[in-house]
């Protein structure tokens, strides 16, 4: 009623702008005197909404906030934009419940801080939950606030960040809550692949509330102050009889290192919203846009003599891919995802002569970098994500093979890893692969070789590129004990150097490894035009 | 653009102006993009300018060098330039090292620990066999001053190239070498060869030694049972009260006295030999800038060291060469009292490390007369042919940590590795290169790195340019506590004596201490280097949504923390074509800084308001801290600040901050695996990064190492166990 009485007395005034000044007053103290007053007031309403919604749930709920070393919705999204670029949405928005005497709480904009700004000049979508108005709960309006955002921002292709503080569903409000949240993941799957998303986890989320967080392409959480579970300790102690405190069921540690749920944890909301101002850097604004580029002062050509002592001399001795990632890349700027979630895989963003990459490497130093069920995953994922945001992909091998045994073998390594095959498969992205030291069995078909479409493979002189090392290999084709040791060397000799697969081509050079850099980016230029499609489908059918 | 690319064509064509200038010079090696071997030859000075010989006088053929590291690359060179070939023995894990690179021919002897490859004199004489090499240089250390393997050199017909054994031994042992200085006149420290009987003889013996007199306990160490008396009344005290002492403390009341030394310096003298009589003084060396009996700093010549002492500590010196026997390039070292008084404390008869300085004051290539003399021949130069040209400084740069006692070593690999060598008059003796690896099993020294002046000011402004630019990443280093030094008041007057560090820094080395001007400056540089990044962050080329550059804010308000206290500063950003500048205004005062750097892994010669700072940028490594600490290295140590905009800061009040557990004191097993070998013991003192123990799983062999410095308290496993994921391996106290 009152937005009817508001439209009423703009419009008229509006249009009487048209007229010369003079009439316009003369006729504005005469006759509508009345309607002037209503302005005012309107104003003045206009103006308390405005204040009452940038208090959020009032000073009181705001100071607890803080005390819990926590910021406030709209500080987290002044700090994750660029100063003054916010542009808010909804912010007179209500909930309509009048369950519980719920009608006569309300706050204006409800319990989320809804609209766009801008990171680095570049658009971005955002919502923020606001857990000092009813504990940042989701009510219908509260999502579709947040609906709104998606949809808008799926429409003009800029990225969805959410910063999730809420307690979970809008109790009172029944099932209304609850089918916003299935609005939401609608539109989470539906956004997937097209502009990239991002979560950062602030607070708690739980029940429902986690799958939202689960299905965008990065969750992040703050460290100590956030949790992510389908049921808190009280419920699992009542079902489960297991006792265990919130932190260890759904803390940062617990999901970036155990689950790998999440894909990276920081200190506290401040850095948290740094570290995503960088990430974000690194992303395309959607599925229609090039990898980023920027300046930069690396030199693309650059001579790396550092990588030429990474490997050590030993086979068997171990090493950090880090060093060579680190080498290779524009100034050491790596932005890993998931750094202590299977870490016998590194995978992460960074620059090659300004260029956003994506890069994957088998780490030899945690588990000899062979691939097991988490890393493979997470591999996985990891392609897919740069393959749908025109990413191009760096590959450094060295790996034994898939980690044999029956944890392994019962936890379906043959399903998970088939996914990783599946992501390097599907990929069409330019695809770069440095075959460091050991390619060895299924695992080397996996690391984006040549015939998983592999656009450029290189290998370092310290490649053994087989089908497994030469022990276990000569137990095999050899019964007899006696002819082992010969035929073990005949085995080195023959496979343990990069040559087998150079002769046929499945390597397109050996380089030096000081070389590294400068071929990648020369590959870069030239894949920059790649042009490859795969066939028509509805969709394929990764092994889930 | 390119940074590496620049300093390899400056260094290019300095190579190649020597060579037109000089035909004798080489172009050596092929690796000479990031400056990594020896630059004697770059310096734009000739540095071998004094160097006489006859062009057709024989020489070896093929030497083997049993050292390895950057003495085995000096010799290489030398070796190089005269047209002998080398041969480098070398450990396993030294196979990529630059020395094994630049020989001729490298044969490995064994593996990484020195007593199965650099002492293992049967496998060097085997490489000497198998090779043909006629002669052995044996650099310093290791068996440089084995009489028993310069013995075996001889039995085998091949010729060390160093002193006759007869002499190694004479001046390796400290009573023969006393005897032999004493018969060839050389000052001695007064003192009484014997014990003190009395209170009255003890009285007599100062007066005929000379106040001032150090009274000691025979069985004394630790300062302990020692006393300095300066007059007769403290004589007497000091006799009974070091007698006390040295009964309760060690059971053993004998006395000693002689002259005490008062602020010594340690001065040495090069002196060089050959076969026939001959001996040279070739001036001396001031190495009193020492922690723990190990120098750090050396200069030729030396402030001190006037003409008339100078020639008398040569010819001292050279009396004692003469006298026993000395035929090839040695080095007598002084202890020298404020009273210009000199005496003999030992002969080291080896090439010294310090050596360059000598050679780049008088022009002679020490190892080639070296190799001169043990082919046979007679020294070219007369004592009137060597002077002192200019003055020298070397820096030993080694890979330890300065502000634990003045140096504890560390470890690790240099993933970025550039020499100052592209500056005149520098000299960077070294082995190493980007990717080297400082290891524990070998010397932590990184590069001697040289400065050469025609004034000691000169010298010294050029060796603190050097070490501003001297980049060195992945091992920490030495470079604060050298470049404090470089301008610190009495160093610069010459002022020093051989506990000059433990009196310049009574507490331990702190870092540099800024004024309030180079405080101002470095945090105007930093705030420059945040907003060009945040410029850069904005600078995408191929997004098609962009904003017009309207959007950029007028100026940056930021907030810097540095060192508990919080900085405001405003910073616009005005381009232009050819100048562009930041403008910094911290509190009233403001800072035009120009925008004359890039955000690499470089040297900003920052200019603020015309003054010019040289900083190292160090912010781009791999970093766990948020983003917007900027490290800068500005006089030698490293200043880390974190820079954020205001609205940052204001939100960082709310901020918890947190204690990280410590798990710095545990080692524990990544994986499930075998205990392949445990490297160290109970009780044993580890620095950071050092291999605690091997881990083998899926048949690849993990190195653990320490997180922190301390003390091994706990090995729970030995080698051969086999281990759970996280079990804790060994512990740190």
């Amino acid at each position: 009623m009152s937005l009817l009485r508001f439209g009423t007395s703009f419009i008229p005034r509006a249009l009487s702008c048209q007229l010369p000044c003079t009439s316009y007053l003369q006729q504005r103290s005469s006759t509508d005197y009345s309607s002037s007053q209503l302005t005012l007031r309107v104003r003045k309403r206009i103006e308390e909404t405005r204040e009452r919604a940038l208090q959020g749930g009032g000073p009181k709920r705001i100071e607890n906030q803080h005390r819990k070393g926590k910021l406030t919705a709209r500080e987290r999204v002044n700090l994750l934009l660029d100063e003054g670029t916010f542009v808010e949405y909804d912010r007179n928005v209500e909930h309509d419940c009048t369950e519980f005497d719920m009608e006569k709480q309300k706050f204006p904009g409800d319990s989320v801080v809804t609209g766009h700004g801008r990171i680095n000049g570049r658009v971005a979508f955002v919502f923020s939950q606001d857990f000092t108005v009813f504990g940042g709960s989701l009510s219908k309006a509260h999502s579709q606030k947040i609906c709104k955002v998606m949809d808008q921002a799926m429409q003009v292709g800029a990225p969805v960040i959410g910063l999730n503080d809420s307690g979970g569903a809008r109790i009172q409000e029944g099932v209304a809550s609850l089918a916003g949240y299935a609005d939401i993941f609608q539109r989470n799957v539906m956004s997937s692949g097209v502009i990239p998303q991002i979560s950062l986890v602030m607070g708690p989320c739980a029940g429902g509330a986690v799958y939202s967080p689960a299905l965008t392409d990065f969750t992040f959480m703050v460290k100590d102050t956030s949790y992510l579970f389908i049921t808190g300790p009280d419920v699992v102690k009542a079902v489960t009889n297991e006792d265990v405190t919130q932190e260890e069921l759904g803390g940062a540690k617990t999901h970036t290192s155990v689950s790998g749920v999440a894909h990276g944890a920081f200190a506290n909301d401040v850095e948290a919203l740094e570290k995503l101002r960088e990430l974000f850097n690194f992303l395309p604004l959607s599925n229609k846009d090039p990898s980023p580029m920027r300046d930069y002062d690396d030199p693309w050509d650059r001579d790396v003599p550092g990588l030429e002592t990474v490997v050590p001399l030993e086979s068997t001795a171990a090493y950090d891919m880090h060093d060579v990632i680190y080498g290779v890349v524009d100034e050491r700027d790596f932005f890993e995802i998931m750094p202590n979630f299977a870490k016998n895989i590194i995978v992460g963003f960074a620059r090659m002569a300004g260029r956003t990459v994506g890069i994957v490497g088998n780490n030899p130093k945690v588990a000899a970098g062979c691939l097991d069920i988490n890393s493979s995953v997470k591999g996985a994922r990891f392609v897919r994500f740069c393959d749908a945001f025109n990413i191009p992909l760096i590959t450094f091998v060295d790996v034994p093979g898939f980690l044999p045994g029956t944890n392994q073998e019962y936890g379906g390594i043959i399903r998970h890893g088939a996914k990783f095959i599946y992501a390097y498969a599907e990929a069409t992205v330019p695809k770069i692969t440095v075959i460091t030291r050991k390619a060895y069995g299924g695992a080397y078909c996996v690391m984006s070789s040549k015939h998983l479409r592999g656009d450029t493979n290189y290998t370092w002189p310290t490649a053994e590129v087989a089908v497994m090392g030469a022990q276990g290999a000569v137990q095999i084709i050899f019964r007899d004990e006696q002819k082992r040791s010969a035929a073990e060397k005949e085995y080195v000799e023959s496979f343990s150097n990069p040559f087998p697969a150079a002769v046929r081509g499945y390597v397109d050079d050996i380089i030096m490894p000081h070389t590294t850099r400068k071929r990648i980016n020369q590959d870069l230029a030239l894949l920059q035009s790649k042009k490859q499609e795969n066939p028509w489908k509805k969709h394929g059918n990764i092994p889930l | 653009m390119a940074a590496t690319l620049r300093l390899g064509s400056t260094a290019l064509s300095i190579r190649l102006r020597n060579a037109s200038n000089c035909g004798r010079y080489q172009v050596l090696g092929t690796f000479h993009k990031r400056g990594i071997s020896t630059t004697a030859h770059l310096l734009n000075k000739d540095i071998y300018w004094n160097d006489k010989y006859d062009p057709k006088e024989s020489k070896f053929d093929k030497i083997l060098i049993a050292n390895r590291g950057e003495i085995a690359v000096r010799v290489i060179n030398t070796c190089r330039r005269l047209g002998i070939k080398t041969v480098a023995v070398h450990s396993d894990v030294d196979s990529y090292n630059n020395f094994v690179l630049m020989a001729d021919e490298a044969i490995c002897i064994g593996p990484a620990p020195t007593s199965k490859s650099y002492l293992n004199m049967d496998a060097i004489l085997d490489a000497v066999k198998q090779t043909g090499a006629q002669a052995v240089h044996p650099g310093y250390g290791f068996l440089s001053e084995n009489t028993n393997f310069a013995a075996k050199l001889h039995e085998n017909g091949v010729t060390f190239i160093g002193p006759n054994s007869e002499a190694i031994h004479a001046m390796g042992d400290k009573i023969e070498s006393k005897r032999i200085a004493t018969k060839a006149k050389v000052n001695m420290i007064p003192g009484h060869d014997g014990v003190v009987e009395s209170v009255d003889e003890c009285v007599k013996l100062a007066n005929e030694i000379g106040y001032p007199v150090m009274i000691k306990a025979s069985a004394g160490g630790g300062g302990k049972g020692m006393r300095i008396a300066y007059n007769d009344k403290e004589a007497r005290y000091a006799y009974r009260f070091c007698k006390d002492e040295a009964a309760s403390s060690f059971g053993d009341d004998r006395l000693l006295i002689e002259k005490f030394i008062e602020e010594p310096r340690h001065i040495e003298m090069q002196v060089l030999c050959d076969k026939h009589g001959n001996a040279l003084w070739l001036n001396e060396r001031e190495c009193s800038i020492q922690r723990r009996n190990q120098k750090v700093i050396e200069e030729a010549p030396s402030t001190f060291v006037d003409p008339d002492m100078r020639r008398a500590m040569g010819e001292q010196a050279t009396s004692l060469a003469r006298a026993v026997g000395y035929d090839s390039a040695g080095t007598v070292e002084f202890l020298v009292d404020n009273k210009k008084n000199f005496y003999f404390l030992e002969m080291n008869t080896r090439l010294q490390v310090e050596h360059p300085i000598t050679e780049c004051i008088t022009g002679i290539d020490l190892v080639h007369q070296m190799l001169r003399s043990a082919k046979g021949h007679p020294l070219v130069h007369k004592q009137h042919d060597i002077g002192i040209d200019g003055w020298s400084l070397e820096c030993r740069v080694y890979a330890e940590d300065p502000y634990k006692s003045f140096g504890l070593p560390s470890v690790g690999r240099l993933f970025t590795y550039i020499e100052p060598s592209h500056i005149p008059n520098v000299r960077c003796d070294s082995g190493i290169r980007e990717g080297s690896e400082i290891s524990v099993y070998y010397d932590a020294l990184i590069c001697k790195l040289v400065s050469y002046g025609a004034t000691r000011q000169e010298a010294l402004d050029t060796m603190a340019k050097a070490l501003d630019h001297y980049a060195i990443r992945g091992v920490t280093h030495n470079i604060p506590l050298l470049r404090d030094i470089m301008t610190e008041d009495r160093f610069v007057r010459g002022d020093i004596t051989t506990s000059y560090l433990q009196e310049v820094y009574p507490d331990g080395f702190k870092g540099k201490k800024l004024t309030s001007k180079q405080q101002n400056h470095l945090i105007a540089v930093a705030c420059a280097v945040h907003v060009k990044e945040a410029l850069r962050q904005r600078s995408f080329t191929n997004q098609s949504r962009l904003p017009p550059m309207a959007d950029l804010p007028p100026a940056w308000n930021l907030s810097i923390r540095y060192k508990d206290a919080t900085y405001t500063a405003q910073v616009k950003y005005v381009p232009s074509k050819h100048e562009s500048k930041f403008i910094v205004t911290i509190g009233e005062e403001t800072f035009d800084v120009a925008d004359n750097f890039t955000l690499g892994f470089n040297v900003i010669e920052a200019q603020i308001n015309g003054d010019i700072e040289t900083m190292m940028l160090l912010t781009k490594i791999p970093i766990k801290e948020a983003r917007g600490v900027v490290k800068l290295r500005y006089l030698g140590t490293v200043f880390s600040l974190h820079v954020m905009p205001q609205e940052y800061s204001d939100m960082y009040q709310y901020m918890i901050t947190k204690q990280e557990a410590d798990l710095s004191s545990m080692v524990m097993a990544p994986m499930p695996g075998l205990v392949k070998s445990v490297a160290v013991e109970v009780g044993q003192n580890v620095s950071e990064g050092q291999e605690m123990c091997v881990l083998e799983a899926m048949k690849m062999q993990n190195s653990l190492p320490a997180a922190r410095d301390g003390k091994v308290k706990a090995v729970n496993f030995k080698a051969g166990d086999t281990v759970d994921e996280e079990a804790v391996i060994v512990e740190l106290e």
